[in-house]
């Protein structure tokens, strides 16, 4: 693979499952701290 | 005034609007709209239009439904009686969509069932116009328009997929859809994995990998690229069918809107690029093993699931069956958990209105829908839902979104109200920039789409079918949604009915 597309790949997979990954983790935090 | 039925839980809602989200076109339109697009290069593009107009749009929709706590057409009516009629369109694109995406989820689980021993042989293309579909040009020199016989194959798949959609809805929110989709959901990811990690480690997949990741920076100047991007983040997020209204007004009174929106909209986008990964890996093995270039393999739709994909599991090195099966699986795990929200649209529009119980308004609502889709199940079917899908999504569900979004931010001015609301519930709050997004940037880029797509198509008629064929299965079906909207919104309202309930 080039390194556009590695550069790309990794971009795209940081920003899109990083931003699942941080909205769960506020949802899991928000929650933990109404218990 | 019956209380409304709720959501087991948070994860089970969040769950079940994932479910929705995630359909066909994450797995055959997104890869290859990217693609197209400048490859790595779409990245850019599509996460802004997935900041400034598929998650604010998300909200909104979800705020509407749980602010005032109905279907489509009773939220809209409660927040304004004079839009009540947007609600019943919305409401009207779910049912024509429906019809015929129950028949793809049924041509997918026939294929599910040919994938074990590869019934569809060498040539794909001819075995699924031919054999499978028995497309009534191919079989008997029929043209766009003609009915033709029923086909059994695809009929029989198809009761199967009506009672179970209709089943999950019989059981209500929390005991069917919320069951089904804690189900569905982790089971599609897992089967998905599974292709994703064969397909990677295939000989050939790096090529495949490039060609997707690859930007193209040239690309992103060109307008029709934002407009591709803004077009895949509206079609695949399930907004402007009335269904995140519907799925939102069963939640408790105290439950989070927004940061359920970035969820329900990153998880939509994550499988998206996962599907990405898989599918353009799986083309990269099969440009390799033909020894052409991915570009010449490359594909969307239904060309990409039903001809491409069966060639590539043809040439397999091993466990062809089981990738299959794996592949149509997953089809038909996404479409059942999208048809499931797509019918409970008009089940609940149905049963706020006119007061049915919710078996009755399965019952009627879903076996309308059921009967209809079987004018999809036949000879001439797939040129019925070629026009009716291309149409009802670009002058349906495409319009619908620009004329929903221009009445609650522009005519009955209900964004402050509705930000107000949502942060007052949620985990974080919404700044001005929730208004920017759906007063100013989405009517601008959804209203640039409906110009050129209408210009595109008063010029030349798609796919070069007849007018008269375009007109009937097309034009007509997407103008009576709307007129179904407005007739639907004459019908008085039980007294009591624009209360709010409190509880």
């Amino acid at each position: 693979m080039s390194g556009g597309a590695v550069t790309m790949m990794i971009f795209g997979m940081l920003i899109i499952w990083g931003g699942l990954g941080l909205s769960i983790a506020n949802a899991v935090k928000v929650s933990k701290s109404k218990r | 005034m019956n209380v409304r039925e709720q959501w087991g839980t948070r994860a089970g809602f969040i769950l079940a609007a994932i479910g929705s989200a995630v359909g066909l076109g994450n797995i055959w339109r997104f890869p290859y709209v990217a693609f197209e697009n400048g490859g790595g290069a779409f990245f850019l593009p599509y996460l802004f239009a997935l900041l400034t107009a598929g998650i604010p749009l998300l909200i909104m929709e979800f705020t509407l439904g749980h602010k005032y706590r109905g279907s489509a057409p009773l939220s809209y009516a409660r927040m304004n009686k004079k839009t009540e009629w947007i609600g019943w369109w919305q409401v009207a694109i779910s049912f024509v969509i429906a019809t015929y995406y129950a028949v793809i989820i049924a041509w997918s689980m026939s294929y599910t069932y040919f994938a074990v021993n590869q019934r569809w042989g060498e040539d794909t293309g001819g075995f699924l116009m031919g054999e499978y579909l028995q497309r009534i040009d191919v079989v008997s020199g029929g043209a766009p328009g003609d009915i033709g016989a029923l086909v059994p194959g695809v009929f029989i798949p198809l009761v199967l997929v009506w009672i179970i959609t209709l089943g999950v809805l019989f059981k209500g929110i929390r005991r069917g859809i919320e069951i089904a989709n804690r189900i569905f959901i982790p089971l599609l990811v897992a089967m998905f994995l599974l292709i994703v990690i064969r397909a990677i480690t295939l000989e050939g997949a790096l090529a495949g990998l490039d060609a997707f990741f690859k930007p193209d920076w040239n690309e992103i100047m060109s307008p029709g690229v934002w407009v591709a991007a803004y077009g895949q983040i509206f079609f695949s997020l399930s907004i402007a069918f009335a269904i995140m209204i519907t799925y939102s007004s069963y939640l408790s009174r105290k439950s989070d809107i927004t940061n359920n929106a970035f969820i329900t909209g990153f998880s939509n986008s994550s499988f998206e690029l996962l599907a990405g990964i898989g599918v353009f890996a799986a083309l990269g093995f099969m440009a390799n093993a033909s020894g052409v270039g991915v570009a010449d393999v490359a594909d969307a739709g239904i060309g990409l699931a039903f001809v491409v994909f069966p060639e590539i599991i043809n040439t397999f090195p091993g466990m062809n069956g089981l990738f299959g099966v794996l592949f149509f699986g997953s089809l038909v795990l996404a479409g059942l958990s999208s048809l499931i929200s797509i019918v409970e649209t008009f089940v609940s529009g149905v049963q706020d209105k006119f007061k049915f119980s919710r078996r009755k308004a399965v019952a009627i609502g879903g076996g309308l829908s059921a009967l209809i889709s079987i004018l999809f199940a036949t000879q001439g079917g797939l040129f019925f839902l070629d026009a009716t899908d291309y149409f009802i999504n670009q002058f349906g569900v495409a319009l619908a979104g620009l004329v929903s979004v221009i009445a609650v931010s522009w005519f009955v001015k209900k964004l402050p109200e509705l930000q107000t609301h949502a942060n007052g519930v949620s985990d974080f709050r919404l700044g001005s920039w929730w208004k920017i997004c759906l007063s100013i940037i989405t009517p601008i880029v959804l209203g640039f789409m409906f110009i050129q797509n209408t210009i595109n198509n008063l010029t030349d008629n798609y796919e070069g079918y007849s007018t008269a064929f375009i007109v009937g299965s097309g034009w007509l079906v997407a103008i009576v949604a709307i007129i179904i909207g407005f007739i639907f919104a004459k019908f008085k309202w039980k007294s009591g009915d624009m209360n709010i309930p409190r509880k």
